[in-house]
């Protein structure tokens, strides 16, 4: 009964939806404040139906009902209960549900916060909110039902694929969606101001909120996936670029500079047409990384099961969103009013730079990511692109990047001066060149490329602490102005220096993990050691353990740091005999922000173990990084200037001068 | 200045680095791109020794030996010719005989000298790229290949 009911919530929900998306539309249009004021029922009960949807199937799969087909594929009586849980998305159907109840959450939202919305801004956003809503809604209806039922129910399930039984299953995905779905406001918004055909400062400051909310939820998604991808798949890689990867980082790359275009609309009221259609393709990239991901275009785990029907109906919807959007783009677009003139040295132009490099290194990534597929579809010839051709491609247009973005928040709006903020980045320059310096003086000649690495994000480190530090005038007055000036600091300049500092505490890490990792591959005999960077291992024995659903090899490691015993590393194999599958559980040992990482190969007949051993120095800061940058994200969104609604924040000139930067 | 020129150096510098990124994506496309092959296209198709590639197939049944040092050979087939592979390291879980694998490396008087050796993540599933090499060579059964889940019985 319960499935059926979930079954039926969401065919509810459809109706809703349709209904949502066609009648506040025809309210804007004759000015029907009631028919406007519908969406807001709509899009609570829209969200209510889909909840209750996905609650039943989350009770499907607690109670293991296996007369569920989606059930008996993906689950299995013995798996604990957060992985029971968490199977609910941990295949095609259920984590389409999932994309949906974001969705509609994201619906819901808007409608309970956006009171102070102009109504017919309000009215518009729904309703497109709702068509997105409906299309996705009749996909999972007519081509990926999780409710179908057995003709005769199974005694047990088919288990949920092994390499999916981790706790990064229960967090990934729904952060990643938050992050992907997240953006459909921001293009709800794009769509509803050209319906419009009236954009302006207050438009940024209303999709600015939700835009920087999915971005801090898609950078810890993608984050929290590359650990995950790390420490499951036993090479000790963090990022494959592999397509299902570069799908995440499209939207993301596209999102954060929507972020920025953001800014410089709210502020100058400049960049309006850009920024709209920035907004329509982050939107686009994560509908396209949904297509690839799920329609079995590309095969990886993240593709569950491949039917070709599945594959041509995301494709029309695909190409209903996007190729609508961009038409009414072009119609739409040359009415949006041309805002502020800036000049060519100015924080308008940095903001453009930060975009227009961005969105190449989006295109880089976009070319290699679908390049192989169009080849094959048009020549046949099957290629493919790895991690050379983006190191060569998307690398030197995140280096250029990464070397402007100090200047951008210490330059002044509309006109800049480049040789002053220059002089004020002195000492992160004299750090950046220290840096380079120091690590050629401790590592020598042998990764030659590593110390101007480190140069760089130190230099982006000191530069945003130069940023606070010119804003609070730090050193050049008494440290109690100081401390003043830092209190009326506006969260979102602190929200740029955190955010700023973290991406440099990342491409620290990758640099250190890249450049400076050691490894053995090598096989072992019970009481040998093998020693790497310091480190003596000695391998103890294997013994046999069984989990809830698998019986694991376990392999006992003493760690030895100048003969002093510092841990016992366990590195295992499972071996799911539901569907006879084994996986890897590498033992992680984090010293510092290095890593030794130990995973297992085979056990070969005269009793000796192949193992992998590396140790990853700094590894750690890739992952602390995404946090830092999160919580700069974070810090902006508290800002209570995009709290819209919040009184305005110069209620005395003397908060102001802050804006800009201190001269 | 005025609007217009303002306009121009805007659109000339994101010009401007498009054709950076256009230069750059070419270069990388010369140097960094891998070709797949089907063991018959090793045969058919001339192809440089030393040429970076990757082969995919079946695993051959009995062809799998394990050397001193983790050395491993085995041979690719697609069911109408066999490459053999050697490889240092440790192959994935999912390696084994009469089953889909991919590898990627330098084609040296015929075989492979593979520095990357896939598997497929899950049992229920054949890396593509494998179906499609042996649907060339006529040894997909349709039947095997249809197994993927979600559908009811």
């Amino acid at each position: 009964m319960i499935p059926e009911l979930g079954h039926y919530a969401l065919v509810l929900a459809l109706a809703l939806g349709l209904m949502q998306a066609v009648a506040p539309m025809i309210g804007a249009y004759t000015r029907d404040a009631a028919l406007m004021r519908l969406a807001n029922s709509t899009a609570l009960m829209q969200f209510f139906f889909v909840a209750f949807s996905f609650a039943a199937l989350t009770v499907s799969y607690v109670t293991s009902d296996f007369s569920v087909a989606n059930v008996f594929e993906n689950s299995h009586s013995m798996m604990p209960l957060i992985y029971k849980m968490s199977s609910v998305w941990g295949n095609h159907e259920g984590s389409m549900l999932l994309w949906v109840l974001i969705l509609s959450l994201f619906g819901a939202m808007v409608a309970a916060f956006g009171a102070n919305l102009p109504a017919t801004l309000k009215a518009h956003v729904l309703a497109v909110q709702s068509w997105i809503a409906c299309a996705f809604y009749l996909f999972i209806l007519l081509t990926s039902n999780p409710f179908l039922r057995m003709a005769e129910a199974p005694l047990e399930g088919r288990d949920l694929n092994p390499i999916l039984q981790d706790p990064g299953l229960a967090i990934h995905p729904p952060l990643l969606y938050i992050g992907y779905v997240g953006f459909s406001i921001a293009f709800s918004f794009a769509i509803a101001a050209l319906i419009d055909g009236r954009i302006d400062a207050a438009w940024a400051r209303w999709v600015r909120p939700w835009t920087l909310a999915a971005w801090i939820f898609l950078t810890l998604g993608i984050a929290m996936g590359s650990y995950w991808a790390y420490y499951t798949l036993g090479w000790g890689g963090f990022w494959f670029w592999d397509p299902v990867e570069n799908a995440s980082l499209m939207p993301w790359l596209a999102g954060t500079a929507l972020l920025h275009s953001a800014v410089v609309m709210e502020k100058r009221n400049a960049l309006k047409v850009w920024t709209i259609l920035l907004a329509i393709l982050t939107f686009s990239l994560s509908l396209i990384g949904t297509f690839l991901v799920r329609s079995g275009v590309l095969t990886s785990v993240h593709s569950f099961a491949s039917d070709p029907t599945r594959g041509v109906f995301i494709l029309i919807i695909l190409v209903f969103f996007i190729g609508g959007s961009l038409s009414l783009f072009a119609w739409r677009a040359p009415l949006l009013k041309q805002g502020g003139l800036f000049a060519p040295i100015s924080r308008e132009s940095a903001l453009v730079f930060n975009n227009l490099f961005l969105t190449t290194a989006c295109l880089t990534v976009f070319v290699g990511t679908l390049y192989p597929l169009a080849l094959e579809a048009f020549t046949g010839a099957k290629i493919s692109v790895g991690a050379p051709f983006f190191n060569l491609t998307f690398g030197p247009l995140f280096v250029a990047l990464m070397f402007v973005m100090p200047f951008g928040p210490l330059l002044a709006w509309k006109r800049g001066d480049a040789l002053g903020v220059a002089q004020r980045l002195m000492a992160a320059f004299g750090v950046g060149l220290a840096a380079i310096a120091a690590t050629f003086a401790v590592q020598g000649g042998q990764a030659i490329l590593a110390p101007f690495g480190v140069g760089l994000a130190f230099f982006v480190m000191a530069g945003s602490l130069v940023d606070l530090a010119e804003r609070t005038a730090l050193f050049r007055g008494p440290l109690a102005t100081s401390r003043m000036r830092a209190a009326g600091l506006p969260r979102s300049v602190w929200g740029t220096a955190v955010a700023h500092f973290g991406l440099a505490v990342t491409l620290l890490g990758i640099i250190g993990a890249a450049s400076w990792g050691t490894e053995r591959i090598l096989s072992l005999k019970p009481t040998q050691t093998v020693s790497l960077s310091g480190y003596e291992l000695t391998f103890d024995g294997l013994v046999q353990q069984s989990g809830p659903n698998y019986q694991a090899q376990v392999a006992k490691f003493t760690v030895r740091s100048g003969g002093v015993p510092v841990a016992v590393m366990e590195p295992a194999k499972r071996n799911f005999s539901s569907r006879s599958m084994t996986t890897n559980e590498a033992a992680l040992l984090t010293r510092g922000a290095g890593q030794l990482y130990l995973s297992l190969g085979d056990a070969e007949p005269d009793g000796s173990l192949a193992i992998r051993l590396y140790y990853k120095p700094l590894v750690m800061l890739i992952w602390l990084g995404a946090v830092v940058m999160m919580l700069g994200g974070g810090l902006s969104l508290s800002d209570r200037r995009l709290r819209v609604g919040a009184p305005k924040p110069a209620k005395k000139p003397a908060t102001k001068p802050t804006l800009q930067p201190a001269e | 200045m005025t609007r217009k020129q303002r306009r121009l150096i805007l659109i000339g510098s994101s010009l401007g680095v498009l054709a950076i990124a256009a230069a750059l994506i070419l270069n990388a496309m010369n140097d960094s791109i891998v070709f797949f092959n089907s063991p018959t296209d090793i045969a058919e198709k001339h192809i440089a020794p030393g040429t970076r590639i990757r082969v995919g197939g079946l695993v051959k049944p009995g062809s799998v030996q394990r050397g001193e040092n983790l050395n491993i050979r085995f041979e690719v087939t697609d069911g109408k010719t066999d490459v053999p592979v050697r490889f240092q390291g440790i192959v994935p879980d999912l390696f084994r005989e009469g089953q889909g694998v991919v590898t990627e490396g330098k084609l040296e008087a015929g075989a492979i000298v593979a520095d990357m050796v896939l598997a497929k993540h899950d049992e229920r599933y054949m890396p593509r790229e494998v179906v499609d090499a042996l649907k060339k060579s006529g040894r997909w059964e349709e039947e095997a290949g249809q197994t993927s889940g979600g559908t009811p019985r």
